[in-house]
């Protein structure tokens, strides 16, 4: 479980820029629940993500993990639990290293990277029958550089990196917004039956309505560092798309833009 | 023929330094000048330690672990105070020039009458008798050995999981954190190793020229970076040889042009504005000025 209490973020305190993003934000996250945020830019989505893996730390506020609070963690320290996929699709992948080598670096995460062979050959069957589930046929490009593949082929490559080993969380962040409408399905179809296979507690921030009404379990709209909406159970299974774009075009306007 | 000899055993000692600088350029993004006083502290322990009584051939491995404490601080100041790469790099290069001194007592410091890896009496022996054919061969052929053998290390090191980590961390740093390591560590081990490799190529400098002198290490970095430049963009092509080949390549090509350039009538005084001069025709036509694209 994953919880987020009283979490407080000022941006540029004490100058003209200043802004308050989040004041007492609080979000908990049971156990193999799928959550998916939306939200207008600036609204905090990625900034809570940040905060929950360390790479921003909160003004004020707790990170609980299992009931631990992991606040004085580094950000290196707590994805040793978390699987996160971003919105580039160049983040979650080497790319001057080969597919094979990508996944040996990822199949070893939690273990020490000492000084034993970085490929172990024992796996590449394993390796492709993970690759052809993808049905991408990289599953025959084993030796192919990462940096010469396609945005959704690097996306879907590091989807499968990032839920290889055991994680208890996995962070999407937009991770389909870089990729063309046909390959974003493809990863959002991928990214369901991932995560329902292994029954992974996820969070996926996204920009598309669509995604976050038919995916998941309950949806959050984010609006100024506050979840204006959430839904989950029953009541989430009856938001229809035009509903949420309403409310949605409501904050919008409101903001002006 | 003794002019090509001269070449190949300057670019085959320059090459071990010009890996290590492969690593910092190259992998980790880190230009380091800190090669211009690791160089020279290299070549100092060297001859201080054999002119104390120690073994030539273990100057070699402890050359290489006092050059990782050096690249160790280099790391910190850059990755623990946050300071820049290249303030890093200048910093400790200047720290260096003052220690390197003290270290010798003065700016000079001959060993011409001590046994040294290439000049001892086992190889003496050998090259006079099973080996005379190749008499006059001698300094190349040890240096060859020790390229290859550092050079095989070097791709063995690149194929294991620590390896690994060094070349993502130069690749994509995030993927790094992905794995719960924290590549602050990362970076600092990779800048320990080129150090390492660069003062074993001082050490093995200091034995085949025989004296150490405080201003051995200006432009060091420089050679470095040319080596590597050629290795890496002339003979990439070429895929048969790995890539820590060309860069021992690329140095042994780089000290051919500068061999060239002094046969044409140049002074052995002009030998810096050479170094500058030929680095910056080998970045404008190898266009590696630009900022390497990161895919």
């Amino acid at each position: 479980m994953l919880e987020l209490k009283n979490i407080c973020k000022i941006y540029n305190p004490g100058s003209v820029n200043e802004m308050t993003l989040f004041d007492d934000f609080n979000l908990t996250v049971p156990d193999k629940q799928f959550v998916a945020v939306v939200g207008s830019n600036g609204s905090g989505k990625t900034s809570m993500l940040n905060v929950i893996c360390g790479s921003i730390l909160a003004d004020r506020g707790e990170v609980i993990v299992n009931g631990n609070n992991i606040n004085s963690q580094r950000d290196f320290e707590r994805q040793r639990i978390i699987g996160r996929v971003y919105q580039d699709p160049s983040k979650g992948t080497c790319p001057s290293m080969n597919i094979l080598e990508n996944m040996s670096i990822a199949d070893n995460k939690g273990k020490p990277f000492g000084l034993t062979r970085g490929v172990n050959k024992h796996q590449i069957n394993r390796y492709k029958e993970m690759l052809s589930q993808l049905g991408l046929g990289l599953e025959d490009k084993l030796y192919t550089q990462v940096g010469s593949l396609s945005g959704g082929q690097r996306q879907a490559l590091a989807l499968l990196m990032s839920t290889m080993t055991p994680i208890q969380f996995l962070i999407l962040d937009e991770h389909t917004a870089a990729l063309d409408p046909k390959t974003a399905d493809i990863i959002m179809e991928l990214t369901e039956k991932v995560v329902r296979e292994k029954e992974l507690t996820t969070i996926m921030v996204t920009h598309n309505l669509r995604y976050a009404v038919e995916y998941g379990d309950r949806l959050i709209m984010m609006h100024q560092g506050k979840a204006i909406v959430d839904k989950d159970g029953a009541d989430k299974k009856n938001i229809n798309t035009e509903e949420i774009m309403k409310i949605f075009n409501e904050i919008s306007v409101e903001c002006g833009n | 023929m003794a002019l090509l000899i001269s070449v190949l055993e300057q670019g085959l000692i320059y090459g071990i330094m010009a890996l290590g600088m492969y690593i910092t350029y190259k992998i980790l993004d880190f230009p380091d000048m800190t090669v211009d006083g690791c160089f020279p502290f290299g070549v100092v322990l060297a001859v201080v330690m054999i002119r104390a009584g120690v073994p030539p051939i273990m100057t070699l491995p402890i050359c290489f672990f006092a050059g990782c404490f050096i690249g160790t601080l280099t790391g910190l100041i850059n990755v623990v105070f946050k300071v820049r790469d290249l303030l890093a790099g200048i910093i400790m290069m200047t720290a260096l020039y003052s220690v390197n001194l003290r270290i010798a007592g003065r700016a000079n410091l001959p060993m011409y009458d001590y046994y040294n890896i290439f000049d001892n009496n086992l190889l003496n022996s050998l090259f006079e008798g099973p080996l005379s054919f190749l008499a006059g061969f001698q300094t190349v052929i040890v240096l060859l050995i020790i390229t290859v053998v550092v050079k095989l290390v070097l791709d063995w090191y690149m194929s294991t999981k620590s390896g690994f980590m060094l070349r993502a961390v130069g690749d994509n740093d995030v993927l790094v954190t992905s794995m719960g390591i924290n590549k602050g560590k990362v970076r600092i081990m990779g800048l320990a190793i080129a150090n390492g490799l660069v003062a074993l190529s001082g050490s093995i400098y200091a034995q085949q020229q025989g004296y150490f002198d405080v201003s051995m290490g200006t432009g060091t970095a420089v050679v470095g970076l040319a080596s590597v430049i050629i290795g890496t963009s002339l003979l990439k092509k070429i895929s048969f040889f790995k890539i820590t080949t060309s860069v021992v390549i690329g140095s042994i090509i780089y000290k051919a042009c500068v061999a060239i350039a002094i046969k044409c009538g140049l002074q052995s005084t002009d030998l810096k504005l050479i170094t500058a001069v030929l680095f910056l025709i080998i970045l404008i036509v190898t266009m590696d000025r630009k900022k390497k694209v990161k895919g």
